[in-house]
């Protein structure tokens, strides 16, 4: 049975959920990176051995990138620091928000969203970043704001068939687009309406955007999870729509597609911007198969009483097997995993500090 | 002349493994200038100290002798012969 991997980045160091029995029985492993925030992995499968990154941050010691080729049994740091701000930049690194792989064409380009929001690329397999000038240098940049969790680009999506269109989301800044691998960026927020702001405008930019997926099956179309709304791009993230309503409540932070399934994507959604939350202490997994047209809720295997369940906006993560496994953490320190698209879920780890990240996938 | 810096177990690894790193610096040296002859021994560790603008990192304390840095003149405090560097994460955490 191949390996299947689940790193779990958690506020206190990064643990490792391992499966070689088809997905049934997961050992955890961990922590290593003891002490630091996980805000950022990535299983990286375009070598056969997959290479993996993390970016965490000691409170004491600051942020740092590290790459494992062992499958994370051992991390490694280059001696001079493999992601810092440029002297000019006036800027100093304060997280890592997110690791992301280019596609297989460019075989050791990863990227890297930071905060203060601001996007890195590798061209070595992640020991060396340097700062993407196009968009540090965007007019725009000096009017973003932070939301809650700080000035973060979080989200960085390489185009499958072009890997020189490249999306980024921005808390708060929104979405912003590049055809020409990053020299140039335009805000690309074009329906998203800021209901945080005065009468609820749609500005060019500056939404609270809290996680993009795109669509593997359709990749012009895109699910889009708002501070307080879901939407949907069929254009490539150059225009948005909202999506139905998820029972009225449409605040959340993650956003997972289905890995080959097209018009599959999944939300977790929380109550209200105030209370954050699983509404009326049920967890649920909510599930469109048309794009968003219609939601079903997932509920087999998740509890549907007195649970009050945080899940952030990189805790959400799918494996890209089939069927897919889907994995998410809380910031209560569990683990649910369902290895049968999110027909059936169960409790993989618990007693976890609060966790920041998934992701996962088929390593051996 | 020569600047003994005590390193806190939790660094020792980027440290080369030893407890106190003797420095060899210039009279008249700052705390500024020790950390640049750290950041070229042992960059694992000074980046640790400081952050890439070169501002020390909130939760990281230095002594110097008894004395914080953030007391006297920061990175320009100056050294003098005999003194003392301490490394210290401060009581912060969660």
């Amino acid at each position: 049975m191949p390996e299947t991997l689940v790193l779990v980045g958690t506020a206190k160091g990064l643990f490792s959920l391992r499966s070689t029995d088809g997905r049934r029985r997961f050992d955890v492993e961990g922590p290593t990176l003891v002490g630091e925030e996980v805000y950022a992995t990535c299983i990286d499968s375009r070598e056969a051995t997959p290479r993996l990154l993390a970016g965490s941050a000691s409170m004491h010691w600051g942020p740092i990138v590290r790459r494992s080729d062992d499958l994370g049994r051992t991390w490694n740091e280059q001696d001079h620091a493999a992601l810092a701000f440029p002297g000019d930049a006036g800027a100093a690194l304060a997280r890592i928000w997110q690791l992301a792989a280019s596609g297989p064409e460019q075989p050791d380009v990863v990227y890297a969203g930071v905060e203060p929001a601001a996007l890195f690329r590798s061209d070595d397999g992640g020991r060396h970043f340097s700062l993407v000038r196009g968009l540090w240098d965007h007019p725009h940049r000096p009017q973003w704001n932070p939301g809650g969790g700080g000035l973060c680009l979080h989200t960085v999506l390489v185009h499958p068939d072009d890997p020189a269109r490249l999306l980024v989301a921005i808390s708060a800044g929104g979405v912003y687009l590049s055809d020409d691998a990053g020299d140039s960026w335009r805000a690309s927020n074009a329906g998203i309406v800021a209901t945080f702001l005065p009468d609820a405008p749609v500005p060019e930019f500056g939404q609270c955007v809290h996680k993009v997926a795109r669509d593997p099956g359709n990749p012009e179309r895109l699910y889009l999870q708002h501070h307080d709304g879901i939407y949907r791009s069929d254009d490539g993230g150059g225009s948005w729509s909202p999506m139905a309503s998820i029972a009225g409540v449409d605040f959340g932070f993650p956003a997972v597609a289905h890995p080959t399934r097209p018009d599959t994507a999944y939300l977790i959604p929380l109550q209200g911007a105030e209370y954050r939350c699983t509404p009326g202490g049920r967890c649920t997994v909510w599930r469109t198969t048309d794009a968003g047209a219609s939601w079903s809720p997932l509920t087999d295997g998740l509890p549907q009483a007195d649970a009050h369940l945080t899940v952030l906006r990189d805790a959400f993560s799918t494996d890209g097997d089939e069927p897919a496994g889907l994995y998410f953490g809380t910031r209560s320190g569990e683990v649910y995993g369902s290895a049968d698209d999110g027909d059936s879920w169960r409790l993989l780890a618990a007693h976890l500090p609060p966790v920041l990240s998934v992701r996962a996938a088929p390593v051996g | 002349m020569e600047i003994r810096v005590r390193v806190p177990a939790a660094l020792r690894e980027v440290a080369g493994g030893q407890p106190v790193l003797t420095c060899h610096l210039a009279d008249g040296a700052t705390v500024g200038d020790l950390l640049d002859v750290v950041a070229a021994s042992h960059p694992a560790l000074e980046r640790r100290i400081r952050d890439e603008q070169g501002t020390l990192r909130a939760h990281v304390n230095l002594f110097v002798g008894n004395e914080d840095v953030r007391s006297l003149s920061g990175s320009g405090t100056v050294l003098g012969t005999d003194d003392q560097v301490s490394v210290l994460a401060a009581i912060s955490g969660g």
